[in-house]
């Protein structure tokens, strides 16, 4: 398929906007995680800044609540020298009843540079990202249950810091797949970046056999799931899932399929447990696991840094035209 | 008035008269200067000049990356993300060490980059050669040739690693 069909791409292939691993070549993905390399020893300089955004506005757009996320975007584009203003959406002017539209625009017109969008909506960054004009760049921060872009690419960057080539690596991906944008957004980045195989593990209600259909093993059994794995990515359980019909409670979840010390044994021995945070203990992962050998999960946080540097700086460089 | 070169200059004659040049600069300093080379082609004569001085302080590599006046239409290029400074740079004499010196720009943002990292007590400028073409006011200390070439000229330091002689330069000219 022509590169240009991606609204993501401009005419020469390059990344325009990232709202989504879907569709975005292997080069494109390897690219970023080339530039993030530049970015991670950044604490061993006197001055942790660089001016590759200086003069650029970065507006930080969450209509949806997360801290560690919008923290790490702010922190990485400070560290690129950009303008960073945080709006505080649900309190400002879409609770009055202005349109998602009206609010990009008005700040346009404020000129931003970049929008890091975060939407309860699936689908609400791309709406941004078709209606803003060329010289600005949107990044998905996470949209509905659609995509999750810089934690898949983050959790790519922790997989291949540890394990290297991602040829011969069996990744399972435990809990809640059907409603997790980041097991999603994981799912076609490791597909695109060659993973041997991708596991996606959970009850029938969490992960349904029709996921096959993104290229996973379906496995409702956990120890089967997380036999012989290289990597371990646990979902943390959504409380919300709970209420209904899909699960019938934190402890059955649990004792069905939290990691536990005895469950991680099953893996290889070298095998990297990760979680995108924050996590449920005791639920979905034990804490002598979290806070055990195998575990990344602050890895993972200090390289979510990193790539988003990478991500802002790589964007905010595409020219326009499309 | 530049003058079009008809065939590149010898890179190991100019690296043999470099070294002399850096040997007796080095000679003449209380304390030997940190060799620090920019990414990639000043990085090659860094530790090939370190190598053949037998120096005790471990040279360095500056990427001049994240710096560029050119970012804005040039992107970023990963594969340059390369400082690595193996001894801090504060208070320390400096020997900055690139290829071919030609517009001044990118030692301009290789001296920015290493301010990133410290207060250099000086930093000096050696290269194999100076071409002309400056657009910045940056003169370098030692330079193993001058030049005035066109700008649809440029030379680029390429390595080869022989067996028996061990890594040997040679440069390609290239016509825009």
């Amino acid at each position: 398929m022509p590169r240009a069909h991606n609204p993501q791409l401009n005419k020469n292939g390059e990344l325009r906007h990232l709202l989504t691993p879907e569709g975005l070549p292997r080069d494109v993905l390897v690219h970023i995680l080339d530039t993030a390399q530049g970015f991670v020893s950044f604490g061993s300089r006197e001055v942790k800044k660089v001016p590759l955004l200086r003069g650029k506005s970065v507006f930080n757009l969450f209509f949806e609540n997360s801290t560690r996320t919008r923290t790490t975007f702010e922190i990485a584009a400070q560290r690129l020298s950009a303008d960073v203003f945080n709006l505080d959406i649900q309190r400002s002017s879409t609770s009055k009843g202005e349109s998602l539209l009206d609010t990009i625009a008005n700040l346009e017109a404020m000129d931003a540079d970049v929008f890091v969008v975060r939407h309860a909506d699936s689908g609400a960054p791309f709406l941004i990202a078709r209606h803003t004009p060329p010289h600005v760049h949107v990044v998905n921060a996470g949209d509905g249950r659609h995509a999750h872009p810089t934690q898949g690419l983050l959790d790519m960057y922790t997989i291949r810091h540890f394990k290297g080539d991602f040829s011969n690596l069996t990744v399972a991906i435990v809990g809640d797949i059907v409603h997790s944008r980041v097991a999603r957004s994981a799912i076609h980045a490791l597909t695109t970046l060659g993973a041997a195989e991708v596991r996606a593990v959970g009850p029938k209600t969490l992960a349904p056999d029709n996921l096959r259909d993104m290229g996973v093993r379906v496995c409702h059994d956990m120890a089967e799931g997380i036999r012989g794995a290289d990597v371990i990515m646990m979902l943390r359980l959504q409380n919300e899932r709970m209420s209904g019909a899909l699960l019938p409670s934190a402890h059955e979840f649990n004792m069905t399929y939290g990691l536990t010390t005895e469950r991680l044994a099953l893996a290889k021995p070298d095998a990297i447990v990760m979680h995108p945070g924050p996590i449920n203990r005791g639920v979905e992962i034990d804490s002598a696991v979290a806070d055990g050998p195998r575990s990344v999960i602050l890895d993972q946080v200090r390289f979510g840094i990193a790539v988003r540097m990478a991500v802002l700086s790589i964007v905010a460089s595409t020219e326009s035209p499309a | 008035m530049p003058s079009t070169l008809a065939t590149p200059p010898d890179a190991e004659a100019l690296y043999a008269r470099l070294l002399d040049q850096v040997r007796r600069a080095v000679a003449a300093q209380p304390e030997p200067p940190l060799l620090i080379g920019i990414y990639s082609g000043g990085a090659w004569l860094a530790q090939r000049l370190h190598a053949d001085l037998q120096l005790a302080q471990p040279y360095g590599v500056v990427s001049s990356t994240f710096h560029r006046d050119d970012y804005a239409t040039r992107g970023l290029h990963p594969s340059a993300n390369r400082t690595a400074l193996p001894v801090p740079i504060a208070e320390r004499a400096v020997l900055l060490i690139d290829d071919v010196l030609h517009t001044g720009r990118t030692t301009r943002a290789a001296i920015n980059e290493l301010f990133d990292f410290g207060r250099p007590a000086r930093i000096d400028l050696a290269v194999l050669v100076d071409r002309g073409g400056r657009e910045l006011p940056i003169c370098p200390q030692l330079a193993a040739a001058t030049l005035q070439l066109p700008d649809d000229q440029s030379l680029a330091l390429l390595r080869d690693e022989g067996v028996l002689e061990g890594i040997r330069f040679r440069f390609d000219l290239v016509r825009k």
